[in-house]
């Protein structure tokens, strides 16, 4: 097996209910996540991915396939056994332990010496810029540094691999942004495999090393994301990430041409009936005649506020 | 101006139904507590103010000895019965659903719906035969009855903890290498601790003011306050009843409203 991969899934199946009325929450995913990256899942609400965190965090067990951590089955391991960490999306700190034992509540439990706890603790502390609230009630907290805290309670303990189930999904615009760069920031300077949460496109572009696509509990794709945007495997995948246009059409050599009999020019391998997937920003507006230009109506403008920046 | 909503309040006649309601509740007990001050031993005709029947109680050694053992009972039965109540609680939100859970539901809370008496009879029965087998005369079964009673008193706020508390709180630590007992002592034991407290001293209440099924469960020599209040009815009324009274009218104030700050702070 491969050195570099930390969480392997195979085959891994997730029923929920019994008989006629179950759902597959997870119909046979296999991925190969490799050690210190960034890997987001990204699909819709209900796809599956909350359950798949679920089992590599050991909340729940398939109800088939495994689950291979630096290549041992963990599969039937209990949560406390895994070095493996949760950002919960709803944080879940303890109300009755201050910042700093929320902190450090995981090396606690692991009996690690009183001088270790202090020691990491005051330099999670530091890592996540809440120095000066260590001795705070958590309720006393705003959102963005609640969610701090659960976040470096899940890295205190230094884990293999840290899990988080849309850590940002509940704050606001701007606090997401700078959360987005601060994550990225301690996943490098951690070097700890992120597998993170989210069904947000942009959030997962920008963020990730590499993405895996769900839909239905199956993984549509796996790959980094200008892979995912610029080749989806399918029209799932070419639909749910970023704004595309479906053109049907037939394949031939050099070229696909349109059911309106318009001819576009394309590298393909593919022969008969296909769908052309084309993004907006392919589209040049050109002189009706041109070369390789095909007919179109302009039907409505919309004002989008601002220009993208990306860095 | 904009259509009210039906309120209670604007009814004819509210106002003075509730005044007559808190009067019906209030004006005995404020009698009661006024009269324990009576210096005369009547406790309808007002001979001037004093102590002396607080006095007089507290140097009756039958009043001490009842108070002792009303005491005694009320703090083993409000601890047998919120261990039971916790495990209970613990027992029917911490798992899954099981078949059967309603009917549990309904078991624990039996002292609720029975009627006091029919409890008091069988027991009687029960603790009889017990009795004339082993010999025991004991505090034991008054403790035992006072337990199975203070049960679902003690239930009752605990499980609305429980059901209140946060699960991911409990994921969170075994998450974070708990182990079942280590989340359980550190997680789930200290956020519940506002409930059991909450439950213990509901549970120690109730016993402390029980007559009906400790008159039937108790040997000779073993009155407890209201049972020992209850026998001296039979002979003359003197304002020490009212003294006794008003003392554990105190203590049971005390506590309630204990109780009350309890369960309401803390979110
Ligand atoms: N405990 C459960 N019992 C029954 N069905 C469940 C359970 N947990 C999840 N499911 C079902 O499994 C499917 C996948 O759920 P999951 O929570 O993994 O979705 P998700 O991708 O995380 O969605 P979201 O983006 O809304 O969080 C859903 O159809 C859901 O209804
Ligand atoms: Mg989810």
């Amino acid at each position: 097996m491969e050195p570099t991969v930390t969480i392997s899934a195979r085959h891994v199946v997730k029923a929920f209910g019994q008989g006629s009325s179950s759902i597959r929450a997870l119909d046979d995913v296999s991925v190969d996540i490799r050690r210190g990256e960034f890997f987001t899942l990204l699909g819709p609400s209900g796809c599956g991915k909350t359950t798949l965190l679920r089992l590599i965090a050991g909340f729940e067990a398939p109800t088939a396939g495994e689950i291979l951590l630096d290549g041992a089955d963990i599969t039937r391991l209990p949560p406390n056994r895994r070095p493996v960490n949760t950002v919960f999306q709803s944080y879940a700190l303890f109300p009755h332990l201050t910042v700093a034992e929320n902190i450090g509540f995981g090396l606690r439990m692991q009996r690690r010496p009183a001088a270790e706890v202090k020691a990491t603790t005051e330099r999670m502390l530091a890592l996540v810029k809440l120095d000066t609230l260590a001795g705070r009630r958590t309720s006393q907290l705003s959102g963005g540094q609640q969610q701090r805290v659960a976040l470096a309670r899940a890295l205190a303990p230094a884990p293999k691999v840290l899990l988080l189930d849309e850590p940002l999904s509940a704050l606001d615009l701007k606090l997401r942004k700078e959360m987005q760069i601060e994550l990225k920031r301690l996943q490098m300077e951690t070097g700890i495999t992120f597998i993170f949460v989210t069904h947000d496109q942009e959030e997962a572009l920008t963020m990730s090393d590499r993405i895996g696509v769900m839909s239905n509990g199956q993984l549509q794709q796996v790959g980094t994301p200008r892979e995912i945007y610029t080749t989806p495997m399918n029209r799932f995948v070419a639909g749910f990430i970023g704004e595309t246009n479906f053109l049907a059409g037939t394949a031939g050599p050099g070229a696909v041409v349109l059911q309106g009999g318009a001819r576009v020019v394309a590298e393909h391998d593919r022969t008969g009936a296909v769908t052309l997937a084309i993004r907006p920003e392919q589209v040049r507006i050109v002189p009706a005649g041109e070369d390789g230009a095909i007919p179109a109506r302009v039907r409505d403008l919309v004002y989008f506020g601002t220009t993208r920046i990306i860095i | 101006m904009a259509e009210r909503g039906f309120d209670v309040a604007r009814l004819p006649g509210f106002a003075s139904i509730a005044i007559a309601a808190f009067l019906a509740l209030y004006v005995p007990i404020l009698t009661l507590v006024l009269y324990s001050f009576n210096a005369g031993n009547s406790v309808a005709l007002w001979q001037g103010f004093s102590l002396h029947w607080y006095g007089d109680a507290w140097n009756n050694d039958a009043v001490k000895s009842a108070a002792v053992r009303s005491l005694v009972i009320a703090t083993c039965a409000s601890a047998i019965a919120t261990t039971v109540a916790t495990m209970a609680a613990l027992g029917t939100t911490r798992r899954r659903a099981f078949r059967g859970q309603t009917l549990i539901y309904v078991a624990i809370n039996q002292p609720l719906m029975v009627p006091e008496i029919v409890t008091a009879v069988a027991l009687l029965i029960v603790f009889g035969i017990v009795k004339t087998w082993t010999g025991y005369q004991g505090l034991g079964y008054l403790i035992l009855a006072h337990s199975a009673f203070c049960v679902p008193f003690a239930y009752l706020p605990i499980r609305a903890r429980l059901e209140g508390m946060d699960l991911s709180l409990e994921t969170a630590a075994a998450d974070l290498y708990a182990t079942p007992w280590q989340a359980f002592r550190r997680v789930t034991l200290p956020l519940l601790a506002p409930g059991i407290v909450a439950g213990a001293m509901l549970a120690f209440v109730i016993s402390l003011d029980d007559v009906v099924i400790t008159e039937f469960v108790k040997s000779g020599g073993q009155d407890t306050l209201p049972t020992y209040m209850l026998g001296q009815m039979r002979r003359a009324i003197t304002p020490e009843v009212n003294a006794i009274s008003t003392a554990l009218l105190a203590l049971t104030v005390l506590l309630l409203t204990a109780f009350f700050l309890l369960t309401r702070k803390r979110e």
